[in-house]
């Protein structure tokens, strides 16, 4: 018996946040965009449904996939599909185009957005974790103007964002670097339609052709092994600087396992994420080396 | 295409076996087919019924309670909305089933046995309201503390024991003895139609109920009874049904009653459809298993004694749990030769939601069991998995440990052979040995629980044999005496009268099938009836893969009586003179009722000896999987299924079968686990209870084997629920192939699988089925 809200379609950005200033925190005003979650909430009737629901899909001006300068830069409608689909992600980051294409399946992929993945918050999100890794800015914008916010300041708590509840997500903005090279890997709970167990993004810097000289400004972030999409420091700090040796994977996966404090919850254990993400790791350590 | 057209017995086919990709001959389409594709057949909650009201159930947030009351808020406006509680039952507050322990709805001051378990219901004219109405109402109740252990309930709903020879002297005296002990949990049905019922009242205080079932006359002995209703009272409609599995053989008469007692109150009808989540919270589920084997062998991995231990977690309502547990025990020892045996077998109760039918009835958890413990012996023993089977692999005049001899129809040879051979046994399971020795060898395996080795991924092949009971077991049969009929209508059409329902399996296409063959017609020619408690004649439910043998063997028989009439009268071949024979006579209708089958020795219910089923199907399963070393995910790519259904009625059916069983069971193997806590169901919607999807779905190729049952006249053995037994152990054994761990709990998950790999218990989670409490981390 799902209840189902009011919708607004508004044509313009502004018209938009017009919408969304209107709600309040008693009959609050959702943004719905591709709708993968927002309709399974209402579905299922999972929480309190929003007082109204504004319809974003038809703002053209959200689509969209640019390189500008020395970034890559993605609206916020963006579908996985379409980044799937996007000669320029799949040259400039393909990381991005793995983990699009690890999401839902052919239908989910054709409605959901990078914007949407983004605000939605989810600890699972598997785009989340490649965002975080290559220092991805988020430009929001409501009736007060467009402001932007590094992905890393991005996810303050469980499903919680450093958004106000009427601000939009309107563009993804990626830094494009020559010598960068990064790796996604997705544990979940089958081939398709599946949440992830244990998502992770490296991105680092390389000078070595190969691959096997020495990393810089090393980024290792994961989804599902904590309340929000993480990025893990000490990991990190372990592999600055260091070539992918069999020495270097050892450290950098004992450091993973002991800094991460995943929870058992109704998809995996707390210490299957702890070990499946060590050696996730490992091996994208391992592969990179060539050992 | 092939016709014996002088055996009565024959069929429009004989295909022999049918091997995947050769040409097949012409078999007729389903018959429900067509109005499937274009969206024109009506399941229950298709259905239009003006003026229909909403139902709805209100149930209990604890697992062990006393209820204490149900409050109705004073300010909401209840007068358009019906409330039913415990005291509105007319009749007996039971849900008719084997015993009479499950209430329709929990009576005030009664006690609360499970999570989701109905208290009371309410129905109103549209969704807003009712919605409305659920939020209004508060229940009061007392909790008692629960039991989630089956080992640690003091109720027990039936126990059993079967012995043959002596296995403790064997034992004593044995070259070997292993033990092992196997889990499994509760695993879910999930047809693609949820639950559903709509009630309408008739006039003179009875009801129709029209939904989603297997079993109509299960629901109408239920109505008669929780309503006070006598045969005409009650009617049951089978609406069209998106699958059962049986998840809708005993379930129905809870949620049918459940409608019925609304409308009657209502005195209008009213629909009661289930939503996923709620289906999955509230309908029974495949009984978790603890299986225990001490089995004595000789060095020659020559089984000398069994000992096993079956402990089934019943849940909280008996529902058809003494007949779960009966098969299980049963088939426990698997398809194999044993002078001395003894089997003890019980199931429990505990404050979880009831369990009952599924796919498989008790025995794929206890040939999990067999199968993954007889493979470990060969492993121990140094003695390929194929190899101990044949050693011991039961063969026509063997006898099984109730004592029934097997004389005919007896083909664990023959699939085993087949599934060995189609899939490469010997030669891919050398290649993943060779494949472990050099990971071992060359220092690349992992070196510790956070490393990877140098390959990530790992192969291996595992087989499994299992056997099935064929239809009911005992004496099931001849109590339920079974009557199915075939009419001659005075307009000169041939109609089917059964019982038997329509799931997606293929009774509506079969049936003509057998009808038509046996009357020298088309199966063009040959109608179904309905399946209306107030039309069919009680042919028995459908369920234990007993439709094509039990219900089509009658089916056969009337239709051969009604030929003999008409050739008899007419003196011409039924095909050319029934039409004239109905313009001249009018109608003829045979009925015929279940004989015993002839042969063999009677079933003893008391000493569980004699024959404990008229036949056996038989099944081979080959299984290649990969693992990935470092996630202890399963990939299954390939299946190899050989099966023994007695006679093919209808090849790409009876191929539909073994393919969705096997996924079935593979879903069972690798990722179908209900997770509890306190006794609720953590996982009880599609985000989190994960079953196969296409891309999960192996290559599977079906070889169906025909040693046909002669006490049925086309020698059919049923096929529904065969697959299911055998899968989930070779995947297990297939991942101990590529990875050399034995994993004994299912779903052998990744959790499972690296627990296994890194030595690291804690990372597997908790055992199937034990429900911790709620503050356990």
């Amino acid at each position: 018996m799902p209840i189902e809200p009011p919708v607004v379609s508004p044509a313009t950005i502004a018209d938009a946040y017009a919408a969304l200033a209107g709600g309040t925190p008693d009959a609050p005003v959702r943004p719905i965009a591709g709708g993968t979650d927002l309709m399974v909430t209402l579905a299922g009737d999972l929480g309190d449904p929003p007082a109204r629901i504004v319809d974003l899909w038809g703002l053209e001006a959200l689509r969209g996939i640019v390189v500008d300068g020395t970034a890559l830069s993605l609206g916020a409608l963006t579908t996985f599909t379409e980044i799937r689909h996007s000669a320029l992600c799949r040259e400039h980051l393909p990381v991005l185009v793995e983990a699009a294409a690890s999401i839902g399946a052919a239908q989910i992929q054709n409605r959901g957005t990078l914007g949407g993945n983004i605000a939605n918050a989810s600890p699972a999100g598997d785009t989340l974790p490649v965002l975080l890794a290559v220092d991805a800015r988020f430009v929001l914008g409501s009736v007060r103007g467009e402001r932007e916010v590094p992905a890393k300041a991005f996810w303050t708590g469980y499903r919680r964002t450093a958004m106000a509840p009427d601000e939009l997500v309107l563009k993804i903005v990626i830094p494009l670097l020559q010598d960068r090279r990064a790796s996604f890997r997705k544990v979940g709970t089958r081939r398709a339609q599946s949440i992830s167990k244990v998502v992770m993004a490296v991105a680092w810097r390389s000078d070595a052709i190969d691959g096997s000289g020495p990393w810089h400004d090393v980024r290792v972030a994961l989804g599902s092994v904590a309340p929000t999409p993480i990025r893990a420091s000490r990991t990190e700090a372990v592999l600055e600087g260091a070539a992918p040796t069999a020495d270097v994977a050892d450290a950098a996966a004992d450091a993973l396992a002991g800094e991460l404090v995943p929870i058992d919850d109704v998809r995996s254990t707390a210490g299957y994420r702890r070990l499946a993400a060590a050696r996730i790791l490992h091996r994208c350590i391992r592969e990179a080396g060539g050992w | 295409m092939t016709t014996r057209t002088d055996d009565p017995g024959a069929l429009v086919i004989l295909p022999g076996t049918v091997v995947p990709g050769r040409a097949r001959p012409p078999v007729p389409l389903r018959r429900e087919g067509p109005s499937k594709l274009t969206g024109v057949a009506l399941y229950t909650d298709d259905i239009v019924v003006p003026g229909a009201w909403y139902g709805s159930t209100i149930r209990s947030t604890d697992a062990h309670a006393i209820l204490d009351g149900i409050d109705l808020d004073p300010s909401f406006d209840w007068t358009t909305v019906v409330v039913v509680t415990a005291s509105d039952i007319p009749g007996e507050n039971v849900v008719s089933s084997i015993r009479s322990d499950q209430p329709i709805l929990v009576p005030m001051g009664g006690e609360i046995r499970h999570h989701a378990e109905p208290l009371a219901l309410l129905a109103a004219p549209d969704r807003g309201t009712l919605r409305e109405a659920r939020r209004r109402v508060r229940v009061r109740t007392t909790p008692l503390p629960g039991v989630f252990d089956p080992e640690a309930s003091e109720h027990t709903f039936a126990s059993y024991a079967i012995e043959t020879g002596d296995a403790e002297a064997a034992m004593a005296g044995a070259d070997l003895i292993f033990e092992g002990e196997y889990r499994v949990g509760h695993q879910e049905q999930l047809y693609i139609e949820n639950n559903a019922m709509i009630a309408e009242p008739t006039a003179g205080g009875g009801v129709t109920v029209t939904g989603s079932l297997q079993c109509p006359y299960y629901l109408h002995e239920a109505l008669k009874r929780g309503l006070g209703l006598g045969d005409q009272g009650a009617r049951v409609i089978q609406a069209e049904t998106g699958g059962g599995f049986g998840g809708k053989e005993e379930f129905p008469s809870v949620i049918g009653l459940h409608a019925a007692l609304l409308a009657r109150k209502a005195q209008r009808p009213v629909r009661m459809i289930y939503d996923r989540h709620e289906d999955i919270a509230a309908t029974t589920k495949r009984h978790p298993a603890i299986v225990r084997h001490r089995t004595a062998v000789t060095r020659e991995g020559v089984l000398v004694a069994q000992d096993i231990e079956v402990i089934m977690d019943g849940g909280a309502y008996c529902t058809l749990t003494p007949v779960v547990l009966s098969r299980g025990a049963l088939h426990s020892g698997g398809p194999y030769r044993c002078p001395n045996v003894r089997i003890r077998a019980r199931a429990t109760r505990t404050n979880t939601p009831p369990n009952g039918a599924f796919r498989g009835f008790g025995a794929p958890q206890v040939e999990f069991a067999a199968e993954t413990h007889l493979n470990r012996i060969a492993e121990r023993l140094g003695i390929s998995p194929l190899d101990i089977r044949r050693r011991n692999l039961l063969v026509p005049g063997d006898a099984t440990p109730t004592g029934q001899v097997l004389r005919e129809s007896v083909a664990a040879e023959e699939v085993l052979e087949r599934a060995a051979e189609a899939s490469e046994f010997v030669r891919l399971r050398a290649r993943a040995e060779a494949e472990r020795r050099r990971r071992a060898d060359d220092g690349t395996s992992s070196s510790g629980p956070f490393r990877t080795g140098r390959e990530r991924t790992a192969s291996g092949i595992g087989i499994a044999l299992g056997w099935h009971g064929a239809g009911f077991t005992g004496s099931g049969e001849v109590k339920l005496a079974s009557v199915a009929s075939v009419e001659l209508t005075a307009d000169g059409r041939i109609v089917v009268l059964t019982a038997s329902t329509e799931m997606g399996q293929g009774t509506k296409t079969i049936f003509p099938q057998l009808v038509g063959e046996a009357l020298g017609v088309s199966d063009r020619d040959v109608e179904i009836a309905p399946q209306d408690t107030a039309i069919v004649p009680d042919s028995g439910p459908t369920v234990a893969s007993r439709t094509s043998m039990v219900v089509g063997g009658l089916v056969i028989r009337a239709a051969g009586r009604l030929r003999e009439a008409v050739e008899r009268e007419m003196g011409a071949p039924f095909a050319e003179s029934y039409r004239a024979f109905a313009r001249d006579h009018g109608a003829l209708r045979v009925d015929q009722r279940f004989e015993p089958y002839p042969g063999g020795t009677p079933f003893d219910d008391e000493t569980y000896t004699g024959d404990a089923y008229p036949a056996f199907s038989w099944a081979a399963c080959v299984a290649s999987v990969r693992v990935d070393l470092d996630t202890g995910e399963v990939q299954v790519d390939d299946v190899v299924a050989a099966d023994d259904i007695g006679r093919v009625i209808h090849p790409i059916l009876a191929e539909g079968q073994v393919e969705g069983g096997t996924l079935q069971a593979i879903g069972y193997a690798t990722i179908e686990e209900i997770k509890l806590r306190d006794g609720r169901y953590l996982n009880d919607r599609l985000a989190t209870y994960i079953i196969p999807t296409a891309m999960d779905a192996p290559r599977i190729s079906a070889i169906l084997v025909e040693a046909p049952f002669d006490g049925v006249p086309h020698g059919a053995k049923g096929v529904g629920e065969l697959p299911m037994d055998v899968g989930a152990p070779a995947v297990v054994a297939a991942i101990a192939d590529a990875t050399g761990a034995w994993i004994t709990d299912l779903p052998a998950s990744p959790e499972r699988i690296l627990a296994a790999l890194a030595a690291m218990p804690d990372v597997a989670g908790p055992r199937p089925g034990m429900s911790p409490p709620e503050d356990a981390s």
